[in-house]
């Protein structure tokens, strides 16, 4: 069923406190991945909030849907979300890349986390594993790995693509954060994709295209994914790096970086959030 | 009785898939080699061939355990403890997951093919991941112990398992046990520790030189992590001087484990390391290998007269 208006409006003002949350967070570590974060900030939070059967009442049900989050950098949208969703109290996102707290990379020490992240590429095979043996148990759980537009340079990820259209993975979703920049430039410069679409589809995959911060474009392609048959789908969501900070769109240069005190204070205008949290 | 330690393995694999549908096996194109293909025959839906793409195959076993299921994951080792590693890792020790790494052709088993596909370092390597656990099999029962211990014990285990034939060393209803070495022959003037191929090598040695009037104890260090430390530290009170054996680079195995539990205990006692000496090795029948690169019985007779000397 279609998403109303007024769902979809929910849904981009939580994405909005989601980046003022996680600036904040990434801002207070003075450490951490802000491009990547903000670009994935629709595709995690539809599919957290609005999407996955999950609950953090129930966190082991053996037929909740998965996600593994491959770009693993992204952590703090992905541990935004899952504060939301119950697994822990938001405060704990003041405790990011502390000792004790939440990590610069997901483990299994968060709870909610389903896979750890971090060395590229990894991610999306182990959502293969559980797609695998989510068929082998006949369970209607879906598997969603949200993958980097960079981390496609990593060779294990077109093991991957080959062997899900083998083992015909239709409840394996995988979705780019195709945001066109990487740490040390564009894609283009670093190591170019070219014809993304094509890629995937002579591996065998249904591609999916759509605006990756349009919640309402989301719903469909990830509604559509759900119902294949026979094969795996791959949404690739078009997406700007920093999306949302005007001076951190695009720029590579905010891919790994501290928010210093000023930009901080400009993002947070611009996002309508306050530099005191 | 002599037995192929790969078919022992590929055997009682299929034989714990018919009591235990979680167990799923994982093989890298090389299923007629490990024996994985085996199960494959026995349990075809939970069989799966990854094609040559290690990488790929042990992420995919740890997306797999976390939905409850079993996985081996087979290939030549020294293809699992290298490219399979980052898996091994970053994912499956680091989360502490069910998986199992059947690691085919160790040392230099897979004689012919040459120094790229013998495993000399892997010990190293997988002992340094926490969480993971280390066994060498060193025949067919204690190959059949490890591999149904490893399926029924939650966690990462490392199976370090050869391509060739081992003579028998153990009867049937012999009893084996994480974290504890067997001595497989009583000696009073020195220790052989030893594992895998060489735990039949230190034999022979032990009965050359009791020709020559020297009592060697041999103890079979199946379990080289968790390792037993109060065996280790008992044979060089009782015995005053250890050779360690091993088909694995000097640097990082089981000589280098003996030798940090004899440090932290300080015993202080003479030890000399059996094992190839930091080279790569080359392309021959697997036997003037073993002699060429220092792996025989004459070997160790000569370090054990090394650390007699030294006493």
């Amino acid at each position: 069923m279609a998403l109303t208006a007024e769902r979809i409006a929910e849904l981009n003002e939580l994405c909005r406190r989601f980046r003022i949350d996680v600036l904040t967070a990434i801002h207070g570590a003075q450490s951490g991945h802000p491009g990547g974060s903000l670009s994935v900030c629709e595709i995690l939070t539809y599919l957290y909030q609005e999407h996955m059967n999950l609950s953090a009442e129930n966190p082991a049900d053996p037929d909740r849907d998965r996600l593994v989050l491959s770009k693993g950098h992204a952590a703090p949208m992905l541990y935004r979300n899952l504060a939301e969703k119950g697994f822990f109290p938001v405060e704990r996102m003041s405790t990011l890349r502390r000792m004790g707290g939440l990590a610069g990379h997901p483990n299994l020490h968060c709870p909610g986390v389903e896979m750890p992240g971090g060395p590229l590429g990894q991610g999306f095979p182990a959502a293969q594993g559980m797609a695998m043996a989510l068929k082998l148990n006949a369970s209607p759980a879906k598997v969603y790995a949200i993958l980097g537009d960079g981390e496609l340079n990593e060779g294990v990820i077109w093991e991957t693509a080959m062997s899900a259209a083998k083992f015909k993975l239709d409840n394996l979703i995988a979705v780019v954060d195709y945001n066109k920049v990487q740490l040390d430039g564009t894609t283009d410069e670093i190591m170019p994709l070219g014809d993304l679409a094509a890629k995937w589809e002579s591996f065998g995959w249904t591609v999916l295209e759509c605006d990756g911060h349009d919640i309402e474009a989301l719903d469909f392609c990830i509604s559509v994914a759900d119902g294949a048959v026979g094969a795996p789908t791959v949404v690739i969501a078009n997406t700007v790096k920093g999306k949302g900070v005007s001076f951190m769109e695009g720029k590579n240069t905010w891919h790994g970086k501290a928010i210093d005190d000023e930009s901080f204070k400009i993002a947070m205008e611009e996002l309508g959030g306050s530099v005191n949290g | 009785m002599a037995k192929a330690i790969r078919e022992v393995y590929g055997t009682v694999l299929a034989e714990l898939g018919n009591d235990n549908e979680n167990i799923v096996v994982l093989d890298a194109d090389l299923s007629g080699s490990t024996k994985s293909a085996i199960f494959g025959k026995a349990h075809p839906d939970r069989f799966f061939n990854m094609g040559i793409a290690e990488q790929n195959m042990v992420a995919t076993a740890a997306g797999m355990s976390t939905v409850g299921k079993i996985p081996f994951v087979n290939t030549f080792t020294v293809f699992l403890t290298s490219l399979g590693l980052i898996s091994a890792r970053d994912q499956i020790c680091y989360a502490n997951l069910n998986v199992k790494f059947g690691g085919a052709y160790c040392g230099m088993s897979d004689a012919l093919d040459g120094a790229s596909h013998h495993a000399t370092e892997d010990i190293a390597i997988m002992r340094a991941l926490p969480n993971m656990r280390v066994i060498v099999p060193s025949d067919a029962n204690s190959t059949r112990w490890a591999t149904k211990f490893a399926a029924e014990t939650y966690g990462p285990f490392y199976l370090r398992l050869s391509r060739d034939v081992y003579p028998d060393l153990y009867a049937e209803d012999a009893c084996f046990e994480l974290g504890k070495g067997a001595v497989v022959r009583e000696g009073s003037d020195l220790t052989v520790i030893a594992c895998g191929i060489m735990v039949h090598k230190a034999i022979e040695a032990a009965r050359l030189l009791e020709k020559k009037g020297v009592s060697v104890r041999v103890v079979d260090m199946y379990s080289i992590k968790p390792i037993d430390a109060e065996l280790i530290v008992r044979c060089a009170r009782e015995t005053g001087a250890i050779v360690c054996a091993e088909e694995h680079n000097i640097f990082g195995g089981l000589g280098s484990a003996v030798a940090e539990v004899l440090a932290h205990n300080a015993c202080g006692v003479p030890t000399e390391f059996v094992g190839i000496q930091d080279v790569f090795t080359e392309s021959a029948p697997y036997g003037e290998l073993l002699h060429k690169y220092g792996l025989d019985a004459e070997a160790v007779c000569a370090a054990a007269e090394k650390v007699l000397a030294r006493k």
